[in-house]
């Protein structure tokens, strides 16, 4: 109990972690996927047993082909990375069926992303090409167009919206033009779809394959509390490669599993999971849904992207806003502010001392010593306030050069860890403390 | 010995048709205290740009690339069990791998010292 009690998790205060999307679990979808209907099932059960679950998956899936404006949904994958590689997947297959596999092995990745588009990318067997950001914090169309022009083995890009720097890719529907144009597939990052749900589809956009992370913008347990869940929409282009297995409602109303590569799946890339994803994350996330509507989550991205510029406006006299002009989902501070000695960590560990959890810090790599504030949508503005008072005396402190930070926190459980000795030599094996035994009994 | 730098932050030292290569000090500065390093193992060959070596630190992973096209003679082995030494003394005992060059001409495309270090200040 008392462990607990030094824990930090959402439901005792903000979690501004940005890029994470730290959202509040709303308790009532604990409750409906602890029903026995849900929790008390097995996956090799038969089918005719199951026909609610299935039914849930299959209502889930409509949901978020309504909210993406894609045909197509891959439920299975379980997070984030497994979504992006489920998409990759599907348009490497796309490109075996185009007998282009061989040739077409570049894939466009902005500097600004996040490290697991890269990482399956090259899991997939692609090369990753990077495009730099031009001075707004957006891809730099010149670019673009340069590579675009120089090579015909382009496979595609892979693309956050709104990116990481918390900022909407104003071209990008004439980026998934050129990419079309250029014989490549537009994969989207999903992360920050919870800045756009209800504002923008996502397959309006051109975009052929997106993941939606399920922890993120719908609303399950994110970090240690996941499992996480990446269903991933895909296409016309695309979907007919989507991986089994999926639900079908047949035509007398019957719900089924389709697990083999052959008839509706017969040019299927493959299966990516054992079973049939994170059901009790589908239950949690249309749980979410029904009890928002699509109007309520058109409103809570609408908050989450009025919180986010509330931050940036109280703080932008204090901090350096990393680019001009309105953020969406998520605030992102450079450390030009600080005094030479101070630095992003010293912030960082400092809102310790205040009670509060850190912003994700130095991510993206782009701005140097960066801040990443989201503050999702369910703060409400007195806590909004509570929060940027303390980051801006910590601020003002850190512009005056504060020695003190440097030690911070100082009323934490745990004082500041020496990261660097932890990654240097980092001590694997738990040994039992020498106690006699005489003691122990 | 010459030697030349990149905007990716990598020297070069050239004796003969070896070079030595690693991160300058402004690299290891930025990037804090370095807890990882994988050097190229010695035959290695890389074309000029190519991502060549990995260096982590407490803030970030970064890819080293090739300054220049050519065959790695040596890696920097120690680096291994003493990553801090990428901080202590970057431009010395702090070496990456050495090079033998493919294209010499290749060089005229870098900086020199002054010219890194005008970049650097306007960074």
């Amino acid at each position: 109990m008392r462990l607990s009690q030094k824990n930090y998790a959402i439901d005792l205060g903000l979690f501004p972690l940005g890029s994470c999307t730290m959202k509040h679990n709303p308790r009532l979808n604990e409750k409906l996927a602890r029903l026995p209907g849900f929790a008390d099932i097995h996956p090799l059960q038969p089918q005719a047993t199951v026909q609610g679950a299935l039914e849930l998956i299959d209502e889930l899936a409509t949901w978020l082909k309504t909210l993406t404006g894609m045909p197509a949904v891959a439920m299975s994958p379980k997070a984030g990375a497994h979504g992006e590689f489920c998409g990759m997947m599907a348009i490497r297959q796309a490109l075996v069926a185009r007998g282009e596999a061989e040739t077409r092995k570049r894939v466009l990745v902005p500097a600004s992303a996040h490290g697991t588009n890269p990482a399956t990318a090259v899991q997939c067997g692609f090369i990753v090409d990077e495009i730099k950001a031009n001075a707004r914090g957006r891809v730099d169309m010149d670019e673009l167009k340069a590579k675009l022009e120089m090579s015909d083995d382009i496979a595609g890009i892979m693309l956050t919206n709104p990116n990481t720097c918390g900022l909407f890719e104003t071209d990008i529907k004439e980026i998934a033009d050129l990419i079309h144009a250029a014989g490549g597939y537009f994969y989207c990052d999903g992360a920050n779809f919870n800045a756009i749900v209800g504002r923008v589809r996502p397959g309006d956009l051109g975009v052929d394959a997106m993941h939606i992370n399920l922890h993120k913008t719908f609303s399950t347990p994110h970090g240690g509390g996941g499992p996480g869940s990446g269903p991933t929409v895909l296409s016309d282009a695309l979907a007919p490669y989507a991986p089994v297995p999926f639900v079908v409602k047949d035509e007398d109303g019957v719900f089924r599993l389709v697990e083999d590569m052959e008839g509706d799946a017969s040019e299927s890339f493959g299966r990516m999971v054992a079973f049939h994803g994170q059901m009790g994350m589908f239950v949690r996330a249309l749980t979410y849904m029904l009890s928002h509507g699509a109007d309520g989550l058109k409103q809570a991205s609408e908050d989450a992207v009025l919180n986010a510029n509330y931050i940036q406006a109280r703080l932008k006299s204090v901090m350096t806003p990393a680019f001009d002009g309105y953020c969406m989902h998520e605030a992102l501070f450079s450390d030009a502010f600080t005094a030479d000695g101070i630095e992003t960590i010293d912030i960082a560990k400092s809102l310790i001392d205040e009670g509060y959890h850190p912003m994700t810090m130095y991510f993206p790599l782009v701005v140097h010593g960066a801040m990443l504030i989201e503050p999702t949508e369910s703060e409400s503005k007195a806590e909004l306030d509570r929060f940027c008072d303390s980051l801006e005396a910590i601020a003002r402190r850190a512009a005056q050069g504060d020695e003190t930070m440097k030690g911070a926190p100082y009323l934490a459980p745990m004082r500041r860890l020496d990261e660097t000795q932890a990654a240097r030599k980092p001590v694997l094996k738990w040994t039992p403390p020498e106690t006699s035994s005489v003691a122990a009994e | 010995m010459t030697t030349y730098y990149t905007e990716d932050h990598e020297w070069i030292t050239v004796d003969g048709d070896v070079a030595t290569v690693g991160i300058t000090k402004y690299a290891a500065e930025q990037l804090g205290d370095v807890v990882f390093v994988e050097v190229p193992e010695a035959g290695a060959s890389f074309a000029k740009g190519d991502d060549m070596a990995v260096v982590e630190s407490v803030k970030a992973a970064s890819d080293v690339y090739a300054p220049v096209a050519g065959e790695v003679v040596e890696g920097n082995a120690a680096l291994a069990d003493a990553p801090e030494t990428v901080n202590e003394d970057p431009e010395g005992k702090g070496w990456f791998c050495k090079l033998k060059l493919v294209d010499a001409g290749e060089l005229g495309s870098l900086m020199n010292a002054d010219a890194y270090k005008a970049f650097c200040d306007g960074l």
